[in-house]
């Protein structure tokens, strides 16, 4: 008895029967049936890789009114369309990022406004400046036809508070209503009360910065003008530990994910990521800027952080890589001095010397609007075949190209000399010398001092 | 596919009770899905780098595990089969028996179209199986949806046809024709006339890399990119005429065979051929490639066919007494062989790794029909031939693969779908360079080849080769005193001197061997003075 079978196929089987109904789609995963499957995905890889540089447009809006330069900035932690920005003329305002627009003003100050911070609960702003006065105002409750009008309220303060000596920058506990702010020393205030509640003093400099840590509401970190980071715990009436820099800090930033990591940005162009409960040495130094960090914001991912500096620049780095991932430059944009990272990870702000807040996109390629989910996949599987075969020199070298502004340009390569010749000084004198005489101290700690306790 | 596993859970416990039976059945099927060994990273140093690839590797074994199951479940269709029990043969079971057993869809697919004065005909077919291309050489182009075994046009071009081939799909197709190839559309239409080719006896074309591949009278093999015209190689084989091509599947390169016994390898990149197999001793009359690649058939005009192994470049098998004009691998691996009006189709009939290639099936055409040329019908189990009056179609159970992918090669394709993988495909386009032997090595490391130093040994023996080789040489004659014995001597001592000159010397006197410091006071030494230590 002979046993007989062929592939036979009706066409109902394999069609639609409904013109309304999908079309049948069969899969076979069998490797025989896509030969070159490899060259195929690095095709893939390749073309997304140049996909994604012709794609790369990540100015999104400029947001001018101001009349100075942007001096400080605050997000709204419960609204994502707002944000507070702050210039050297005393002027405060709330924009919405949606229409880039002003929603209102905070006259008031007189001189240049260095603090501005939200209490978490988004109702109470709190700003300081080199007017030695603190003054809170009630944040106005977003409404829908607000944002469509162009009229400009101007809000009065609800408390304002004199001090002794010029602030220097401000910022809110989360979840309580504490806020901290600098100058002279570092004082601790409640919302309802005129007078600090608590002062801290750890040497004579100038505190310049100060931040809440997201995890633990009574733990906040300082730097000063002295090079000094300070941690600070307000359970205790001394400071906890301090260590000094050979360089100043000028802004700090917690990680919201572990919130035991700070990252601070410091005036030699790098930025030191530390473990707050061992300062001793740095965890990470990010490397790129190649003039002073003015500041510093995580991402609320915490996975990455956004950096402002002098050099007229704003790089996005990975919170545990050594070089940035994305530099964004205009022709006009100078000194930044303040910078964001939206609460949804999508957008970075900044805020610079000509007046002007730009928004930007977080990812430079980034498809904005709503995505179909096959759109999605295709964005899924192209990034999936790059992070493949990024390590192959065509696809790396599209992947991390970058157009520097020439000064920016020169300065790396002048500073990568100097390195250079430092190293190999280094090493040549590590060579001649007798062994164990001469120890090479590694740049995550080269940098700091000391650590007093 | 995670709502396909849970069903998957629920059939495995009803169907099949013996679990671990599906296991070691699912394990064979996850190796062909693993692609390979995975990394060995014990060695790996670096951390980081080991928990990352460590993770992909889980990745990679997870995808395998969920192919593997659909391919044991969820696939629709199971392949076709011819079995015997007892003293029956499977070779003895003629067509007209597989037409009684066979549904009548199916049977349909045995028949014969005669077209007694324009043959004989060379048949293609697009790589989905639903179109078919035959080619009479009295100039006869006749292209038929095979779905319906509906005409979709025919062209009289009123000269020799040598050979057709669809490229990308069934939209346009190329003809070798008296004196140039062409290109037509769907429609009849001629596209393109390919002047730069010249008279091409044989047309392939590569499918990934969009290069149509054309060896013509004078022994030329040119590469034209179809997409934009371009010549993309235009190699001189310097092997006289030949109309034996063909293109592996695994990896694009083409196959030319000889009359002087010999199978070339060649890419577009490269004006030699990349190896060369001498395979029979006479011309060669045919070669094919098995879909996986590592497999190649060659017949010769002696009278044999070689089953040759790609990955070792040697001879697996000779099966004698047969001389094959043309000779075609289907999907799941059967050789068919024709000569004259007679079809044989191999089988391989060991399993595992070794092959063994034994008869299958036979097909005896009318006689005086003489077979052109075979091709078997993708996804399908048919075998197409072209033949001196007409061309005919034969069932053969088994040669076939039953599942396709509507992403690959969709036989009920919509005219949608075929517009988007037409963008999809040519952005996918691969350069010229890809093709070579080994596609896999691609984004792969090289290994890091240790430069070897010539030992002493070595060294000494070139030296007494060039010492040699200067004392042998012949100086010619000089005049004006110049050719005087002590002249000549002292220019042959020069000549043995500068050879000599050219290996530095090796002396090792005793007294720097003195001067060397021990292995001890090393480790008390700065680094740069550490090389004037001994080494043992």
């Amino acid at each position: 008895m002979v046993k007989i079978k062929v592939i036979s196929r009706s066409v109902d089987e394999y069609t639609r029967e409904r013109s309304q109904d999908l079309q049948r789609v069969f899969h076979n995963f069998d490797p025989s049936l896509r030969p070159m499957e490899k060259a195929v995905e690095y095709q893939r890889a390749l073309t997304s890789a140049k996909l994604e540089k012709i794609f790369a447009r990540p100015f999104v809006g400029a947001m001018d009114g101001h009349r100075d330069g942007i001096s400080c900035m605050a997000k709204n932690p419960n609204y994502l369309k707002g944000i507070f920005s702050a210039s050297m003329d005393g002027d405060i305002r709330l924009w919405d990022i949606a229409t880039r627009r002003t929603v209102c003003q905070f006259p008031g100050h007189r001189g240049s406004v260095r603090g501005l911070t939200v209490s978490t609960d988004g109702n109470v702003l709190v700003s300081c400046g080199t007017d030695s006065t603190v003054r809170l105002w009630n944040v106005p409750r977003p409404s829908l036809e607000d944002s469509d009008t162009s009229s400009e309220k101007s809000i009065e303060p609800s408390a304002v508070y004199v001090g002794k000596n010029a602030f220097w920058a401000v910022d809110h506990q989360f979840e309580r209503d504490l806020f901290a702010t600098t100058g002279a020393q570092l004082d601790i205030w409640n919302h309802n009360r005129s007078q600090p509640v608590q002062s801290y003093q750890w040497g004579t400099d100038t505190v310049i910065s100060v931040r809440f840590n997201p995890g633990e509401p009574d733990i906040l970190a300082a730097s000063a003008g002295d090079r000094s980071i300070t941690i600070y715990d307000l359970r205790m009436s001394i400071p906890a530990r301090k260590i000094i820099m050979m360089t100043k800090t000028n802004s700090i930033a917690w990680n919201p994910m572990e919130p035991m990591n700070l990252t601070a940005a410091n005036e030699d162009g790098n930025c030191y990521s530390f473990d707050g409960r061992k300062m001793d040495e740095a965890k990470c130094v990010h490397k790129d800027h190649v003039s002073a960090v003015m500041d510093i914001d995580f991402s609320p991912t915490g996975r990455e952080f956004v950096t402002g500096s002098y050099d007229r620049s704003v790089r996005i780095f990975p919170y545990n890589g050594g070089h940035s991932r994305e530099i964004y430059h205009t022709k006009r944009m100078q000194r930044v001095f303040c910078v964001k990272y939206s609460c949804d990870a999508t957008y970075v702000l900044s805020g610079s010397d000509d007046t002007n807040i730009r928004l930007w996109k977080a990812k430079a390629s980034e498809q904005l609007g709503v995505i179909l989910p096959r759109e999605q996949r295709k964005h899924e599987y192209n990034e999936a075949v790059k992070n493949r075969y990024k390590h192959l020199p065509e696809i790396k070298r599209i992947v991390r190209h970058r157009h520097l502004p020439k000064p920016i340009h020169k300065a790396t390569l002048e500073s990568r000399a100097m390195n250079d010749a430092k190293r190999k000084k280094d090493a040549k004198r590590k060579a001649h010398s007798a062994p164990g005489s001469v120890v090479t101290v590694p740049l995550r700690k080269r940098r700091i001092i000391k650590e007093v306790e | 596919m995670e709502v396909n596993t849970e069903d998957n859970n629920v059939m495995e416990k009803v169907l099949l009770p013996d679990e671990q039976e599906i296991d070691v059945e699912l394990e064979a099927k996850e190796k062909k899905y693993l692609r390979g060994e995975g990394a060995n990273l014990e060695l790996l140093k670096d951390k980081k780098l080991k928990s990352q690839l460590a993770s992909r590797e889980k990745i990679y074994g997870k995808s395998a595990k969920y192919a593997a199951k659909i391919e044991k479940w969820l696939l629709p269709a199971s392949a076709g089969y011819l079995e015997t029990e007892g003293l029956e043969k499977t070779w003895r079971v003629k067509q007209t028996d597989i037409a009684k057993e066979v549904d009548i869809l199916s049977s349909r697919k045995q028949y014969d179209i005669v077209l007694p004065d324009l043959g004989p005909y060379k048949v293609d077919f697009t790589a989905s199986g639903r179109h078919m291309l035959a080619g009479g050489r009295k100039g006869h182009l006749a292209l038929v949806d095979m779905m319906n075994m509906k005409l979709i046009r025919e062209i009289q071009v009123g000269e020799t046809v040598r050979d057709v081939a669809f490229l990308q799909d069934e939209d346009l197709f190329a003809a070798a024709q008296k004196k140039y190839a062409y290109i037509y559309k769907s429609n009849g239409a001629e596209a393109h006339c390919l002047k730069e080719s010249g008279p091409v006896t044989r047309l392939r074309y590569l499918k990934n890399h969009f290069l149509l591949a054309s060896v013509n009278k004078i022994g030329q093999l040119r590469f034209q990119d179809t997409t934009n015209g371009s010549m993309e190689a235009s190699i001189r084989t310097g092997k006289g005429r030949t109309d034996v091509m063909e293109v592996n599947p695994y990896n694009n390169v083409v196959a030319l065979g000889h009359s002087g016994g010999t199978v070339t390898m060649w890419t577009p990149k490269m004006q030699a051929p990349l190896f060369q197999m001498r395979c029979h001793p006479g011309p060669v009359s045919s070669v094919a490639f098995h879909p996986n690649g590592h497999l190649m058939a060659t017949s010769g005009k002696e009278r044999k066919i070689k089953i040759w192994d790609l990955r070792k470049y040697e001879e697996i098998q000779t099966i004698h007494g047969f001389h094959a004009k043309t000779l075609s691998f289907s999907q799941k691996g059967l050789l068919a062989a024709g000569t004259g009006s007679f079809v044989q189709v191999l089988g391989d009939s060991s399993s595992g790794s070794s092959h063994n290639y034994s008869r299958y099936m036979n097909h005896s055409m009318v006689k005086g029909y003489q077979i052109e040329k075979l091709m078997f019908r993708p996804y399908e189990d048919v075998l197409g031939i072209g033949h001196s009056m007409g061309w005919s179609s034969i069932l053969i159970p088994g040669s076939g693969e039953p599942n396709f992918d509507s992403w690959v090669a969709n036989p009920f394709e919509t005219l949608k779908q075929k517009r988007e993988k037409q963008i999809h495909s040519l952005l996918d386009k691969l350069p010229p360079e890809t093709v070579m032997l080994d596609p896999s090595k691609i984004g792969a490391m090289r290994p890091a080849r240790r430069k070897e130093k010539p030992t002493r040994g070595e060294i000494e023996a070139e030296k007494e080769l060039a010492i040699e080789a200067a004392k042998s040489t012949e100086l010619k004659n000089k005049t004006k005193g110049r050719n005087k014995p002590s002249k000549r001597t002292r220019k042959k001592k020069e000549l043995v001197e500068s050879a000599k000159r050219s290996f530095p010397a090796q002396e090792h006197s005793a007294a720097s061997k003195k001067r060397r410091i021990g292995e001890e006071e090393a480790a008390e030494l700065p680094a740069s003075l550490k090389r004037f230590a001994r080494k043992k």
